[in-house]
């Protein structure tokens, strides 16, 4: 019991600090400081949790936990895949409008000896 | 009318495609679009004449060829062709596709196996593309015989379309487009064409890869299908 309170209050403890430095936006860290609330809850009453697994028709708490645990988890992993998916087609967007900007400013100024000395440099390393 | 070459790392063959298309179509504005290649594509499809766009990192033919339409769209061109940069296609061929645009059609493929040419596959690829023809062939209502050809001629109203959403997932640029465009109304057409062996580069038949080929293209297909 002891464990799982410590554990809850690292996920919390993490969240919190993390939401600090400002390196998580809010809408994940509701859904993470839940989760670690719930955690130290279960933790506290482990008693309770028999009572709704009896209520809702699950043999033990455990199982309970466990399956829940499983749904939780595998629809995190499945909006993630959703970001992803949205956060590619943004980048790709912009690396679109990048390359269109360039030709444009490459017609603009075509004797301008930074873009000559770009044109011949790898893809990455742009800046110059 | 804008010819759009999708090159990725085609150092060798890029300059000979631009100038072979400025050749042979001399009134066309060439558009290569740099497929964040890290050899000197960029710079000799500069040399040879074309307009070249450059992206910072790969994105595959479907993200260049989206690139290519926004292109066309805010430079006001009315059709769209398609060249591969390994020089397998003939641009003597694209007249006979810009008929068939000028005759009402909305996309049209250079298609091999459709009489001209020889060209050959096997094994898994071969039933693949049979596979992908049979389906895409009664959604267009005609007959399409190479649905994975690289060569093909845009309408203005599929341009629009296609430059807000192309899809850029493996095969999206060939199965998926068909699928779009037949599914949207638009008309659909093939013209037989002859291609080369490519100038540079190896074409891939292995078993296993064409294997994996066979299933990507199918589940290509069927997303194809089920996609709003």
């Amino acid at each position: 019991m002891v464990t799982t309170v410590l554990f809850g209050v690292l996920i919390l403890g993490v969240i919190l600090e993390l939401l600090r430095r400002r390196r998580l936006r809010e809408k994940y860290a509701a859904l993470w400081l839940f989760t670690g609330c719930f955690v130290i809850v279960m933790a506290l009453f482990p008693g309770g949790l028999d009572g709704v697994a009896g209520y809702v028709g699950v043999a033990s708490g455990a199982s309970l936990v466990l399956f829940l645990a499983v749904v939780f988890l595998l629809v995190i992993a499945m909006h993630l895949s959703w970001e992803v998916s949205e956060l590619e087609e943004e980048t790709r967007s912009i690396s679109e409008e990048i390359a269109l900007l360039r030709m444009e400013l490459e017609r603009l100024l075509p004797a301008s000896p930074a873009l000559q000395e770009g044109r011949r440099d790898e893809p990455t390393d742009s800046t110059s | 009318m804008l010819v759009v070459v999708p090159a990725w790392n085609e150092e060798e063959s890029i300059a000979g495609v631009v100038h072979e298309v400025r050749r042979t179509l001399p009134d066309v504005d060439v558009l290569v679009v740099d497929d964040g290649s890290t050899d000197q594509t960029a710079v000799r499809a500069g040399e040879a004449g074309a307009l070249v766009a450059r992206l910072p990192y790969n994105l595959g033919v479907g993200g260049a060829m989206r690139l290519g339409f926004r292109y066309a769209v805010e430079g006001g061109y009315d059709t769209v062709v398609q060249i591969d940069a390994d020089g397998q296609h003939d641009p003597a061929f694209v007249p006979q596709l810009l008929d068939r645009i000028a005759a009402g059609a909305d996309l049209v493929i250079g298609a091999r196996f459709a009489g001209v040419g020889e060209y050959r596959t096997r094994g898994p690829r071969r039933w693949a593309m049979a596979v992908l023809s049979k389906v895409l062939s009664h959604l267009a209502g005609t007959r399409l015989t190479d649905t994975t050809s690289g060569m093909r001629a845009t309408s203005r109203p599929l341009v629009e379309l296609f430059a807000r959403h192309y899809p850029v997932e493996y095969l999206g640029d060939t199965v998926e487009t068909l699928a779009m465009a037949a599914r949207r109304g638009f008309r659909i057409e093939q013209v037989p064409v002859a291609m080369r062996v490519r100038t540079t580069g190896k074409p891939s038949h292995a078993f296993g890869m064409a294997t994996i080929y066979l299933v990507r293209a199918l589940v290509v297909l069927v997303l194809a299908l089920i996609r709003r």
